[in-house]
């Protein structure tokens, strides 16, 4: 099976500035990638590349056997991304918003219930306004979502960010049981302990390009190189 | 270009969802009922206070008054239409929901569309009420607001979005779109004479201008809406 | 430099027919009618030509811009800079008419078909220009420019039928009935020639100037890619070091 995800001297601008300048990545199916990084470091811009969302402009890029170079708007059915942005609409219940993003994607309405009770948003919360939920409602809202479209791809940025620790083993849940049912996993944490238990690899995005490190070792005392990895 | 068979009803199913969405938005915030009508009665008033209170006067402008505070009202709630997705990064929601661009320009026009017709509709009796208008011709009456209002919509929402990311967009869109809509004003107001008994000419003429005006605008917003949409 | 050549051409050809215009425009006796303002011929037809080709060639422009096949950095250089040297040319267009008008009408502005759609074309280059000064990303302006360049063009047609039909239900004095050229002499035919000459020298001198102008400020920027992103990756070697 092709790739989940496969970037080959990938350069992403923003406005004009290379927020991706030459990224090498290889993310196999089922795998679960832990990115980490400084801040400004290319991080999000990955993500939202592999969302589809950014036009790579020099490179090869391809996320799920969609060729981002030419087309990247029907590869976004089969990815969700957990933004810093919740992509709520404020005014429409907890409910409304599951039930809209998971119509949009051509996914069966039957998934929303138990996505919601799964996220502990069942009962009175499901018809409570978007805008007056917590940030950390908010939250479990956007990963209600994206469970109750069951993508291929995750793609999350900063997944535990916001949450309280039940929130925070919930995410690490939901990913360990997105991956066994055959989802692929790219996620950016500042939490090195948590990603350590959970990703099976982690790679090191620094001045826009992706780099391989020894999981979870420190950083070495040499430059290391972009390395292109293969799946274990 | 041929929409054919599944292809045409996918399109429809996601303007139906997104139409329902933006409906149902405006439902929740009656920000239409609640701020748009009034603005569009307090129009009619001003332009009494503005003109000599000689109904005669009023009377004889009634439709090109009317006509005057749907474009303004029309021109809230394109603002509106689009202020609904800029609420945390809800347009690149839009995107990553794999909804069809023109489906959702589609969906996006009809929803403006049926908040036009309402406020048209209470704008007829305060026209009525406040201009003593006399309202004949209901078969024309009824056309000419079908057709109008679809080219307000349709043309509306292509520069809503055109303009949409633009940090000046609320000054800025009423001066793209106003010498786009003028002819929908004239057109309008010439049918809607002649249904009032004002003219002497017959105003189906104008309803067919209006209709092809209709036409090129949906056509424009089905093309560009896609390429718009994405980096707004 | 062979730009500059042209550009320099251009610009010496424009002044001369300027001047020429004027000189002989001065010169032309005054007519009955329209008494010393019959002058204006020499210039009013001439720029609205102008204003009609600017008009024109941004459509264009922006057409090729659009077209996969042919979408290139020129043409939306070149849409923009006609953009704006028609909004000059139309409004000296509106300007002209208006004082051209005024002795025969008794007003300065009539509503007839002419000048309403000259006045509506201004509002939708204004607002063309207005778009692209507050696009920040260039790839994004040249979208939008382009889209709404060719919708200024589409409404037109509508506009003209729309205009014309309200007009011929009015009486209206137009400014066909002002400048009725077939009624006048040989003489005046001539010197408004030379003025067409001389407004299509000087619109291509602007165009190419503008255009010019544009090709530079773009060149400035784009020299950044290959350094920036240098730089970038250069964060990434200095964070380990």
């Amino acid at each position: 099976m092709t790739p989940a995800v496969r970037l080959s001297r990938a350069v992403v601008l923003l406005g004009r500035f290379p927020a991706l300048a030459g990224a090498d990545l290889l993310v196999e199916r089922g795998e679960i990638v832990h990115l980490s990084g400084p801040n400004g470091a290319g991080k999000s811009t990955l993500l939202r590349a592999c969302a589809g969302l950014l036009p790579v402009v020099e490179g090869e890029a391809e996320v799920l056997g969609h060729d981002l170079r030419r087309e990247r708007r029907r590869l976004r059915r089969s990815v969700g991304l957990l933004g810093h942005a919740s992509f709520l609409y404020d005014e429409l219940t907890v409910l409304d918003n599951l039930r809209f993003a998971v119509r949009a994607a051509g996914a069966p309405t039957s998934t929303v219930e138990p996505a919601l009770a799964r996220l502990g948003l069942d009962g009175r919360l499901a018809d409570v306004a978007v805008a007056r939920l917590s940030a950390g409602q908010r939250r479990r809202t956007s990963l209600a979502v994206l469970v109750a479209r069951q993508p291929e791809l995750w793609l999350l940025d900063e997944p535990h960010a916001g949450l309280d620790a039940a929130g925070r083993d919930l995410v690490d849940d939901l990913v360990r049981g997105a991956a066994a049912e055959g989802a692929t996993v790219l996620f950016a944490s500042h939490e090195l302990d948590r990603a350590s238990a959970l990703a099976g690899r982690q790679l090191t995005v620094i001045g826009g390009q992706v780099h391989d490190t020894q999981p979870f070792a420190s950083p070495p005392a040499t430059a290391p190189s972009p390395a292109f990895t293969s799946a274990p | 270009m041929l929409l054919l068979g599944d292809d045409a009803l996918l399109l429809l199913r996601d303007a139906a969802l997104i139409a329902g969405k933006d409906l149902r938005v405006e439902l929740r915030s009656r920000v239409t009922i609640n701020q748009v009508a009034p603005f569009a009665v307090l129009v009619l008033v001003l332009f009494a206070f503005a003109l000599e209170p000689d109904r005669g006067l009023l009377t004889r402008a009634a439709a090109g008054l009317f006509w005057l505070a749907v474009t303004f009202s029309a021109l809230l709630a394109i603002q509106r239409s689009f202020a609904i997705e800029s609420a945390d990064g809800a347009r690149d929601g839009l995107r990553l929901s794999g909804l069809d661009p023109a489906g959702i320009f589609l969906g996006k026009a009809a929803a403006v569309a049926v908040e036009l017709l309402a406020l048209e509709g209470l704008l007829g009796v305060g026209v009525v009420v406040l201009y003593d208008a006399d309202l004949q011709g209901a078969t024309l009456l009824l056309a000419t607001c079908l057709a109008a209002t679809a080219g307000l919509a349709a043309a509306g929402t292509v520069y809503g979005v055109l303009a949409a990311g633009v940090r000046v967009r609320e000054t800025l869109l009423p001066l793209l779109l106003l010498p786009i809509v003028a002819p929908v004003v004239l057109a309008a107001t010439r049918a809607s004479e002649a249904a009032l008994g004002q003219a002497a000419t017959d105003g189906w003429p104008w309803v067919r201008l209006l209709g092809v005006f209709a036409v090129i605008y949906v056509a424009v917003g089905a093309l560009a809406f896609g390429p718009l949409l994405e980096d707004a | 430099m062979r730009g500059r050549i042209i550009d320099g051409l251009l610009g010496i050809a424009a002044a001369v027919t300027l001047a020429t215009t004027l000189l002989l425009g001065l010169r032309l006796p005054p007519t009955q009618e329209q008494d010393e303002y019959a002058r204006l011929i020499a210039v009013h037809p001439p720029i609205a030509w102008v204003a009609y080709l600017a008009f024109g060639v941004m459509a264009i422009a922006s057409l090729l811009w659009l077209l996969p096949a042919t979408r290139s950095r020129r043409w939306d250089r070149l849409a923009a800079a006609s953009a704006e040297v028609g909004v000059v040319f139309t409004s000296l267009m509106l300007i002209t008419g208006a004082i051209w008008g005024r002795p025969t009408w008794g007003v300065w502005w009539v509503w007839d078909a002419r000048l309403t759609l000259s006045a509506l074309m201004l509002a939708l280059l204004l607002g063309y220009v207005a778009l692209r000064r507050v696009s920040v990303d260039t790839e994004r302006r040249a979208l939008v420019s382009a889209i709404a360049g060719l919708s200024a063009v589409v409404v037109i047609p509508v506009n003209h039928f729309a205009v014309t039909w309200w007009r011929t239900l009015h009486q209206g004095r137009s400014l066909a009935q002002v400048a009725p050229s077939s009624q006048l002499d040989g003489e005046y035919i001539a010197v408004m020639l030379v003025g067409f000459v001389a407004m299509t020298l000087t619109f291509a001198w602007l165009l190419s100037r503008r255009y010019r102008v544009e090709a530079l400020v773009e060149s400035l920027e784009d020299v950044g890619l290959a350094t920036a992103i240098e730089e970038r990756r250069r964060e990434g070697v200095e964070a380990f070091a």
